[in-house]
């Protein structure tokens, strides 16, 4: 088991974010004014139709994108540049685990460049951490593979190690497990899961996947389509630790399926809107 | 047609017999065609010659560049000739690398090199660079740093311009992978930046490989008194004609030589690129 050091609470706090891309053929406004709180600690998922901005919040909340309006607070401190607090996990795996380093040089990359208390870690001990870590997502025997040696869902778990052996405050991940087949998707989210229980980072997950937001969550935020604004926020109130096979046969999991798929789906699709414009 | 006749139609489709290949369809397949050419190449140079069909004091018999070629390695001179020559081809091409993957780095990374460097380097680079070594010589003299600056600076070019494509593709996410785990610009540089871009760069060195091995046999017959190239000349100009064609040949060796070295080291560095990319051999 992975020994921890003591965190400060780290909350979110985002205060009316507005994104607003500017292109030759006009402005796009892609957030119309996100205001959100997260608690320390928590699972927040983040869902709703594609390209509606969720992906942007994200990286805004990252301090990897600059909002056009609008503050991200984390622990009380303005984000307006990549915290050192926070870390992102894209969803592009093959081109965030850099194909000229062996899995461990990987994992090892973010932490032995972090400071612990003004200082970084010496180098026996940073191997010694990341080792545990690839024992913990079950990549122990693959420290000197490559990454085209391995598969999708191995690689995403070697950006899943690299990121929490920097024991973040908030980790947020971006559609991690999109480019990855269901069953392999189902074992990821059990070790997100499993290694969140125990390190506990404030996560917030984008996805697509309303019943995989469900199953993760503590809480899921609902987006409606771009010019994006918050629809509704979902209290996740399941048993811990979930399952695979039990939480997903609650009724109440059902229930909040049906009240997030039923939100995404009455906003109006591209095609109705023109079948609308026609027939209007 | 008759129910057999139609089943051994049938049958015949079913199993194709297979049929002897004529040797000549084998034979220009083969491996053996090309070699089997430059045989007789040779055999036609030498029987030319032979037989007075061709007088020129300039086209020996091919058995006397034979003859001239295995003394010229028997008895050591060939190292003697090479020796120089690899010297200073060696300290031009790498002051090449380094300067021209700093360069390429600066440009690619901080637009104010890029602004500040471009102008003058585009109008430079064009020139054929045999064109400056008379301006090299007014300034450096005729030894060896003058031939070692040629050379550096005609492989400077294609190094610099394959660094900057490099650096300025890499992909968006692998940078912002060390944005959010907050890496320092210069580790960020030597950890990503170089090794993303190291197939553009090694795509810039081989083309620079050929230049740099060109320039120095021109800046050994132009202005040296060593080295292979200043041999060849010195072959021609003294009659030894089989000399000099053995010293040709011996520089074709040599860059063969050279680019299968380069192959291998290329192979070995980025190995992890050709096992993603469907290109190469591997």
């Amino acid at each position: 088991m992975v020994a921890f050091e003591p965190r400060a609470n780290a909350s979110l706090q985002l205060r009316d974010v507005r994104k607003v891309y500017q292109a030759d053929h006009g402005s796009l406004e892609a957030l119309a004014g996100i205001t959100l709180d997260v608690a320390a600690r928590s699972f927040t998922s983040v869902v709703g139709p594609s390209g509606c901005g969720k992906s942007t919040l994200l990286q805004i909340i990252a301090g990897l994108v600059p909002a056009t309006s609008g503050r991200v607070l984390l622990d009380d401190t303005v984000v307006t540049a990549p915290p050192p607090g926070a870390i992102y996990v894209f969803q592009q795996y093959t081109k965030s685990i850099y194909p000229w380093k062996t899995v461990l040089a990987n994992v090892e990359f973010g932490i032995a460049h972090r400071r612990f208390d003004g200082r970084y870690l010496p180098r026996a001990e940073v191997q010694r951490r990341c080792r545990e870590m690839l024992e913990l997502v079950r990549l122990g025997d693959f420290a000197h593979y490559y990454p085209y040696q391995l598969s999708g869902g191995m690689q995403q778990r070697v950006a899943l190690a690299r990121a929490l052996v920097c024991h973040p405050q908030v980790l947020l991940m971006d559609e991690p497990f999109s480019a990855v087949d269901a069953l392999t998707r189902s074992e990821l989210q059990d070790l997100v899961l499993q290694l969140w229980s125990d390190m506990r980072p404030t996560v917030v997950f984008v996805t697509h996947d309303i019943e995989e937001a469900i199953y993760l969550s503590e809480q899921v935020v609902v987006l409606t389509r771009a010019p994006a604004r918050i629809s509704q926020i979902v209290t996740v109130d399941l048993p811990q630790p979930r399952t695979q096979l039990e939480t997903r046969e609650q009724p109440m999991y059902l229930e909040y399926r049906r009240r997030i798929l039923e939100d995404i789906r009455s906003e109006p699709h591209g095609l109705e809107k023109l079948a609308g414009a026609t027939a209007g | 047609m008759s129910e057999t006749a139609s089943r051994q139609i049938v049958a015949d489709a079913a199993v194709p017999t297979a049929r002897p290949t004529p040797l000549l369809q084998r034979l220009g397949q083969s491996n053996l065609l090309g070699f089997g050419f430059l045989l007789l190449l040779l055999v036609l140079w030498e029987v030319s010659v032979r037989s007075g069909w061709i007088r020129s004091f300039g086209f020996p018999p091919f058995s006397a560049v034979v003859v001239a070629f295995w003394q010229f390695v028997v008895s050591g001179e060939v190292v003697q000739v090479l020796l120089p020559s690899l010297q200073r081809w060696v300290i031009g091409y790498a002051i090449a690398i380094v300067v021209g993957v700093a360069v390429g780095v600066l440009m690619g990374y901080f637009t104010f090199f890029y602004k500040l460097l471009e102008p003058v380097t585009e109008l430079i680079r064009p020139i054929p660079s045999p064109a400056y070594v008379p301006v090299a010589i007014i300034f450096l003299g005729i030894d060896d740093p003058m031939k070692i600056f040629v050379i550096a600076f005609a492989s400077f070019f294609p190094i610099m311009v394959n660094t900057f494509s490099g650096v300025r593709s890499i992909d968006a996410v692998q940078m912002n992978t060390a944005r959010t785990f907050g890496i320092p610009r210069l580790t960020t540089m030597w950890h990503v930046v170089l090794p993303a871009a190291s197939p553009y760069i090694f795509a810039g060195m081989r083309i620079s490989l050929a230049l740099s091995l060109i320039l120095t046999i021109i800046a050994e017959m132009i202005a040296g008194n060593s080295g292979i190239g200043y041999y060849i000349l010195l072959a021609q100009r003294s009659f030894r004609v089989g000399e000099m064609y053995a010293g040709i040949i011996i520089l074709g060796l040599l860059g063969y030589a050279l680019n299968r070295l380069f192959l291998v080291v290329e192979h070995w560095v980025l190995k992890w690129h050709f096992a993603t990319t469907g290109g190469g051999t591997g």
